[in-house]
């Protein structure tokens, strides 16, 4: 996935002049992940850039260039970091289109690796897409595989509106997959059916989706059909997709890292509700995160999703 | 002190040589001989740890760590002055501080294993646990010297950040309140010339990081971090300042990360060898144990017997740290609140549930 995220700002920085990347040690260094390796030394200092060490400034600013016409792609370091632009976030990237009756524009992309299960200090695991889906003004979008990643960041790139982009760096290396070259995208707000199945319906994105695979094999041992949807975007959501699938199989399970407490599951089991709620055989059921700070590496494993954790789900809401 | 080292003069404030010479007599501290020679050895037993927690990371043995290599002078001189009472509030690259405080190298240990029973610092009094999120930790600072001035307690706080904290909005709101409030903090950055490959010209445009001091009507000094002498006076004159309650102070220690920034990061992508070799020159061990030597106070012979035995030590602490057991599936909900939420205690339970199912079928 570093690789396909790495290609798709390639592809943007040499197509279109107006993009710009930078954060904490990107340019030089090219991110403590590597995503950024390589773009300095082809696309140049004044395009792929270190910035000094404050999120605030790094979001704050890049309002500033989008409003003048650039389209920035700044990086949060990681996940647990971003919190000092919250308010650039919040306050005024999510506002200028409205506040200025839409003459002025925010084409921001803010990438951020996020989520546990890679053993890291505190700060560094967090999934706490729930608070950016309830932001008005802003969407945010979380890839599952290396070909999404490319074609979903070249589609934000593009956009005129500001943009999280959530990546799962649990599976930045992790997946290998054959990356189409050249340039694609894939529309934002569109979920993906990566599984046909009859019996219950699992939602998921980031590196849940992989997670609910290997419990889709569990389920199929016991006799259970499972149809799998990636959500790929937390915000806007893909109705359509969730509602058509939910009333084929009657059931909902939701997977996420995050904390359950108003978390992305409970809006899309509240959209089941509304949309489906004839068709539902089993209480919407959801997979998630105690309300807990994500523990250390010695006690991760108690609070990250596991397979069984969502067979378990998979099998109690099928016999419900 | 302050006057003599205006910021805006440019100058460095240094005791000792490269070469462990003193070179600053005025300000040269009174320490007697048998009390230097305890500083140097709390010195070399944090840089042995430090050095042998960067070998256990290599082995797996632990996650991932900041190195404290190079820099060890400043943690040191803050250790010596700072008391049992006063307050330290660290970053996460002061470990001489934190054992000067009662921070067992178990604890250290244990946090970067990943458990959070080594953030609880049990014997250590007024420490706060290390802090990640670059800077926040200043504000916490103020605030404490605050609760001090208002408390009238004779206390100080002792505040840690790196060279890149310092680009951080924190940074500048911690001065800013510590100033208009005039509490008794110290805060020391760590200029080690790196916040992770960015070097400290691309953080500020200021010609140094203690002349940020002036715009904040606080004192500043620049001191040579690398000079444990220079820091101790320095420290010693905050020290003074800030009990006759005409704090904060701001201290840059000019100093290098030998090191990487953690163990996750490769330093030669971003700097050079010859640069590297220059630093070594201005290594704060090396030159300390040129002034004791010159003063017959130590000898290379002495060093090569008592590492050993500090490696032992460290070697002890980290075992028992090893051998700390499974982590508590109850600590992952029982200090979130005071009053832990009925919800909560639902999640716990239905936890236990499913644990047993799964033990049901992994039979």
């Amino acid at each position: 996935m570093v690789n396909a995220i790495n290609d798709a700002l390639d592809i943007k920085l040499a197509e279109d002049k107006s993009v710009i990347v930078y954060g904490e040690d990107v340019g030089v260094e090219g991110g403590v992940f590597r995503v950024t390796e390589g773009l300095q030394k082809k696309h140049g200092v004044e395009r792929v850039f270190d910035s000094p060490l404050a999120e605030s400034g790094i979001v704050g600013t890049a309002i500033g260039m989008a409003v003048a016409g650039l389209r920035p792609v700044v990086e949060m370091q990681f996940c647990g970091f971003i919190y000092p632009a919250f308010n650039q976030i919040i306050s005024h990237a999510t506002r200028m289109r409205n506040r200025s009756r839409g003459k002025l524009e925010t084409p921001i992309v803010i990438r951020m690796p996020y989520g546990g299960g890679i053993n890291a200090l505190e700060h560094h695991s967090e999934s706490m897409e729930a608070i950016w889906g309830h932001i008005p003004g802003l969407k945010v979008v979380a890839p599952s595989t290396p070909h999404d990643a490319k074609g979903m960041l070249i589609s934000a790139i593009e956009s005129n509106d500001t943009i999280l982009f959530m990546e799962p760096k649990r599976i930045y290396r992790a997946i290998k997959q054959e990356v189409a070259e050249g340039k694609y995208t894939i529309p934002l707000g569109k979920a993906n059916l990566v599984t046909q199945g009859k019996d219950v319906t699992v939602v998921a994105y980031g590196a849940m989706v992989r997670e609910v695979q290997k419990a889709i094999v569990m389920a199929k041992e016991a006799g259970i059909s499972v149809e799998l949807i990636d959500l790929r975007s937390i915000y806007p959501i893909d109705k359509e997709t969730i509602v058509k699938s939910v009333k084929k199989t009657g059931r909902l399970i939701t997977v996420t890292e995050g904390p359950r407490t108003y978390g992305v599951g409970s809006e899309i089991s509240q959209i089941a509700l509304e949309e489906a709620f004839l068709h539902l055989e089993a209480p919407p059921a959801r997979v998630a995160g105690f309300d807990v700070i994500v523990p250390l590496p010695k006690g991760e494993h108690h609070f990250m999703q596991d397979p069984y954790k969502i067979f378990y789900e998979i099998e109690r809401t099928v016999k419900y | 002190m302050f006057k003599e080292y205006n910021p805006l003069q440019e100058s460095m404030f240094q005791v000792i040589d490269n070469h462990g010479k003193v070179i600053n007599d005025k300000w040269m501290p009174k320490i007697e001989d048998k009390q230097l020679l305890k500083f140097y050895k709390d010195m070399l037993f944090a840089r042995t740890a430090d050095l042998q927690i960067v070998s256990y990371q290599r082995q797996g043995r632990i996650f991932t760590y900041p190195p404290n290599y190079g820099q060890e002078a400043i943690a040191a001189a803050a250790g010596v002055h700072i008391r049992e009472n006063d307050w330290l509030v660290p970053a996460f690259r002061e470990m001489g501080t934190m054992l000067a405080k009662g921070v067992t190298l178990k604890e250290l240990f244990l946090y970067f294993m990943g458990y959070e029973d080594g953030s609880a610092f049990t014997k250590a009094k007024n420490t706060l646990p290390i802090s990640v999120p670059i800077a926040s930790q200043l504000l916490h600072a103020a605030g404490l010297g605050y609760a001090i001035k208002y408390s009238k307690k004779d206390e100080v706080v002792y505040g840690f950040v790196g060279d890149g904290g310092t680009s951080e909005g924190d940074f500048h709101e911690a001065l800013n309140f510590a100033g208009v409030w005039s509490v008794p903090v110290i805060f020391i950055i760590q200029n080690n010339q790196y916040g992770i490959s960015t070097p400290t010209h691309m953080q500020t445009a200021s010609s140094s990081l203690a002349v940020k001091a002036v715009a904040y009507g606080v004192k500043g000094i620049k001191v040579d971090g690398n000079d444990f002498f220079a820091m101790y006076k320095a420290i010693e004159e905050s020290v003074k300042v800030c009990r006759d309650g005409k704090g904060p102070v701001l201290i840059e220690a000019v100093t290098y990360r030998k090191g990487a920034h953690t163990t996750s990061d490769d330093p030669t992508k971003y700097r050079t060898k010859e640069e590297e070799e220059m630093w070594e020159e201005r290594d704060p061990m090396k030159r300390m144990k040129a002034y004791l030597i010159s003063k017959k106070l130590w000898s290379d012979k002495e060093e090569e017997k008592i590492i050993p035995q500090y490696k032992e030590e460290v070697d002890r602490q980290f075992i028992e740290a090893e051998n700390y057991g499974p982590y508590p599936k109850e600590d992952v909900f029982k200090y979130l609140y005071a009053d832990t939420p009925d919800d909560l205690k639902d999640q716990e339970h239905e936890y236990d549930r499913f644990l047993q199912w799964k033990n049901s079928k992994l039979k």
